[in-house]
């Protein structure tokens, strides 16, 4: 975990980046004081690096590295009750929805695993247009090297006969397909040398 | 306004488009049967959008807003064209997906790229409820009050409602946003007692079941636990996530926390269709994992006038 260093944090600040996540999270994030309800409301500050609070306050400072590399960035859940509780009405689950995106954006992402499931998530809808649990969550125990991952619920699930062996695929499936390759088309026209937005594992 | 509706009073407000989500034709099958029961029952009929994909949900925001909006708009147009103006999920995941894909429509620095990606017409003129919020706000609990046939005298019920249903309040538009009270007035008005629940907006773990069980384990845990000290013997839930956190994954609680939680957690469309006198079996009571018998037993009311 890479700390800001009172000293050189002149030197590493990045004023675009705080600009960026202004305009991406049209929020003002300079508007936070650190009074610290975000944090003291959070759930997942228990597994976070940093408080959301310091990750307000390392936007401010321009710490693009720390921010987007950061472990809580991909541990926030978007519950929603640091927005709820913030004094100044900045939607902080929002800037973090935003620095997720970003960081996705500079493959920064420091919980490989957690982007392996969503990508395996949107594989699925843009193979079939809905997902299918029962394909998604091998696949993806697999690759995280988890493969017990969840097996004792298996054969709850099954006695329930909740488990489905065929995908529910839709009429519209090209539809969605398209969607995302619109989507991936726009990605790359935006930042054209560097390969973005196709969700990759590479790691 | 759709123009087929001017005629007939309150059609506008029975007759919803209905957008069901993944997790409704899988683990949360239940939900899906006891929200269609239920609004047979009241008089509210839900056309099923035809063809409807999934809304993308964290994953797709994690993408890219703009990706997941586009994804959610195709519902919502599906359902414009034909004929809605009102679509209703009982999925609180779904429902923040639709209303911010209409946020975005209504955003003019976003809307031509959300229509870009698209590639179908759609013009925003829809609104989009949860389940919750339509039994609520347009059904009432006094008009289930009076339809109430087996009140749940007797049986002591807390409301979980989970991150999103009230929140952010200024995009939820809907109850409060730290101590929301919906679920409350409708057990109430079906005869359950429903204690103070302080843990009624404490995140379950959301998602991270499968990446990060750990977290569902401590958090979910924590709720069950406070269920239990407040003295309720089942948890009504209106998501989906929440729902098989705490319930399908309750053994898993249970080997984390050392305890032995052996408490129901049941849809707020079940309990609501119990007490209008629906078929348990029906409303997929039995599919829950931990056994919801026990909200089928008659018991003595303790007041008389609760019903």
């Amino acid at each position: 975990m890479e700390r800001a260093h009172t000293l050189t944090i002149q030197k590493t600040c990045d004023k675009d980046f705080i600009r960026r996540v202004e305009e991406a999270s049209e929020q003002e994030v300079s508007k936070c004081y650190q009074c610290g309800n975000c944090s003291a409301s959070c759930n997942y500050t228990y597994v976070y690096d940093y408080p959301v609070n310091q990750i307000m306050r390392l936007i401010q400072l321009g710490q693009k590295d720390i921010v987007l590399r950061s472990r809580s960035v991909w541990l926030c859940a978007a519950c929603q009750a640091c927005t709820t509780r913030c004094p100044c009405n900045i939607d902080v689950a929002c800037v973090m929805e935003a620095l997720r995106v970003m960081s996705r954006e500079e493959n920064t992402v420091s919980l490989k695993d957690v982007q392996m499931f969503y990508d395996e998530f949107l594989k699925s809808v843009k193979t079939f247009g809905r997902v299918f649990e029962t394909g998604l969550l091998p696949v993806y125990n697999l690759k995280a090297m988890k493969p017990f991952g969840d097996m004792d619920l298996a054969p709850k699930v099954l006695q329930k006969g909740k488990l489905h062996f065929l995908p529910s695929r839709i009429k519209g499936r090209k539809h969605i397909a398209e969607i995302f390759e619109r989507f991936e088309e726009q990605g790359k026209k935006k930042q054209e040398p560097r390969e973005v937005n196709e969700p990759s594992h590479s790691q | 306004m759709n123009p087929h509706i001017h005629n007939e009073e309150m059609f506008m407000n029975r007759r919803v488009a209905y957008y069901q989500g993944c997790s409704l034709e899988g683990l949360a099958h239940e939900f899906d049967t006891s929200t269609r029961e239920v609004c047979a029952a009241l008089g509210i009929e839900l056309v099923e959008i035809p063809d409807w994909n999934c809304c993308g949900s964290t994953p797709a925001h994690s993408l890219d807003p703009v990706l997941s909006a586009a994804l959610s708009a195709r519902n919502l147009a599906i359902a414009v064209r034909e004929g809605a103006d009102v679509v209703m999920t009982p999925c609180p995941g779904c429902l923040k997906s639709l209303k911010e894909s209409l946020e975005v429509y209504h955003n003019p620095h976003q809307r031509q790229k959300l229509l870009d990606i698209l590639g179908m017409p759609f013009d925003g003129e829809v609104k989009a409820v949860s389940v919750l919020q339509l039994l609520y706000e347009q059904v009432g609990p006094e008009a289930i009050r009076e339809r109430v046939v087996r009140p749940l005298s007797g049986h002591s019920l807390v409301p979980y409602y989970g991150c999103l249903l009230s929140r952010p309040a200024h995009f939820a538009r809907f109850d409060d946003p730290e101590n929301p009270v919906s679920m409350d007035r409708l057990m109430e008005a079906v005869g359950a007692s429903v204690p103070d629940f302080p843990y009624k907006t404490e995140c379950c773990g959301a998602t991270y079941g499968v990446t990060r069980n750990e977290i569902v384990g401590k958090l979910s845990g924590r709720i069950l636990d406070m269920a239990l000290g407040v003295g309720a013997e089942a948890v009504a839930v209106a998501c989906p996530l929440c729902q098989q956190n705490l319930d399908l994954r309750q053994g898993q609680l249970n080997r984390q926390w050392k305890r032995n939680f052996d408490i129901p957690v049941v849809y707020i469309t079940q309990i609501i269709g119990l007490a209008l006198g629906i078929d348990p079996k029906k409303l997929g009571l039995h599919k829950l994992f931990v056994d919801a018998g026990v909200l089928l037993e008659k018991r003595e009311s303790e007041n008389s006038r609760a019903v």
